[in-house]
């Protein structure tokens, strides 16, 4: 009765606890990429996408994300919003 | 037919291999194959208990592999139904007694003499397991949808992968249908999108699967519980055959059961 309410109350479903748990978990033990690893990874490639891109440092995600039974590195860059199209290119092309 | 040899595996332990191994052995001379059951599990051996078998072990696997004794001898007949075999391994040995290239030898010579050989693996993912794996051609994954056990299949899936296994089947055992409905469980589905394998059986929460282990008769050899017909499906699947899956989401019970789930118990 107690579990009853309790669940009625706080409106979690352990099941969704336990999946969402599962794959966090699935992911590093799939990847065995250390933490630093992938922040030197990410240091790496602002250097290397400043060369292209006016891109906005702080704004930036990187993660593993999951896929079936694969892992994708997910970057989210956002670029700064200046009016000035990156030398060189059109801005629409 | 070829002979296809299965090992049944999972990497946690406890989560139901020897009696899935059991079953589905007399399910599938059931079925009319000539069918052997090895245990694989060098120094702390069940699959003779959990057949009934324990009586008449005479010679082991590892007596087999030291040439202490032949193949033919470390046979054991199942007399409840034909073509059903069972090799006991040694109980007072360790993992070190069996290496792989010694189970490759008995799977080769097991292969010319039978239609589904089903080894039983022990838990883990070290010499035990790579030395049942070593012979199969295919892997049954056995868990419980339980976040232990489905990280140690993920683990075991991808071992098997890399040894090249195909195909590999997930089993998930002791469904609780009351639990999955009120989402304190994990589902079928939530399982499979976690693993992405073939699914080739769904086993309910069954006290059946505890009486016959008591007995020494495995489920298969009747049909009278849910567990039971839910080995047997997976034997059908197994052979080929299409079997709609049990729904065991919970959502096909009655009043009653709604009425206690109401009241929290």
């Amino acid at each position: 009765m107690f579990e009853f309410l309790s669940r009625f109350f706080s409106g979690g479903k352990s099941k969704e606890v336990a999946k969402e748990r599962l794959q966090l978990v699935l992911i590093h033990d799939r990847n065995d990429i250390a933490p630093e690893k992938l922040e030197a990874l990410k240091v790496d490639m602002v250097k290397l996408l400043k060369k292209y891109l006016d891109i906005d440092e702080n704004g930036i995600n990187m993660n593993l994300e999951r896929r079936n039974r694969s892992v994708a590195l997910v970057a989210d860059i956002p670029l700064k919003s200046s009016q000035r199209p990156v030398r060189g290119r059109k801005k629409n092309a | 037919m070829d002979c296809r040899i299965i090992v049944i595996t999972s990497g946690k332990g406890g989560v139901g291999k020897t009696t899935t191994t059991a079953n589905l052995a007399v399910a599938l001379a059931g079925e009319g194959h000539k069918v052997v059951a090895v245990d694989g599990d060098v120094g702390l051996r069940n699959l003779d208990v959990i057949m009934g078998l324990e009586n008449r072990i005479v010679y082991t696997l590892v007596d087999v592999i030291e040439g202490t004794c032949r193949l033919n001898q470390a046979l054991i007949r199942d007399k409840r139904i034909n073509n059903l075999y069972m090799i006991p391994t040694a109980q007072s040995r360790t993992k070190d007694a069996v290496t792989s290239d010694q189970m490759l030898d008995i799977c080769r010579q097991l292969r010319s003499e039978f239609d589904y050989v089903l080894i039983d693996s022990p838990a883990g993912i070290e010499a035990g397991f790579r030395n049942a794996s070593a012979g199969a051609d295919e892997a049954l994954v056995v868990t419980t949808p339980e976040v232990s056990a489905v990280r140690d299949a993920d683990r075991i899936i991808g071992l098997l992968e890399s040894m090249e296994k195909a195909p590999i089947s997930l089993i998930i055992n002791r469904i609780k249908p009351e639990m999955v409905k009120r989402g304190d469980m994990l589902a079928v589905q939530d399982v499979l999108d976690i693993l992405a394998v073939d699914l080739i059986g769904t086993i309910p929460d069954d006290e059946s699967v505890v009486t016959s282990s008591n007995k020494g008769e495995p489920l298969t050899f009747s049909n009278g519980s849910a567990a039971s017909q839910a080995f047997l499906n997976i034997a059908k699947r197994i052979c080929g055959n299409e079997v709609p899956f049990m729904d065991l989401s919970g959502n096909q019970k009655g009043f009653f059961s709604s009425l206690r789930r109401f009241f929290g118990k």
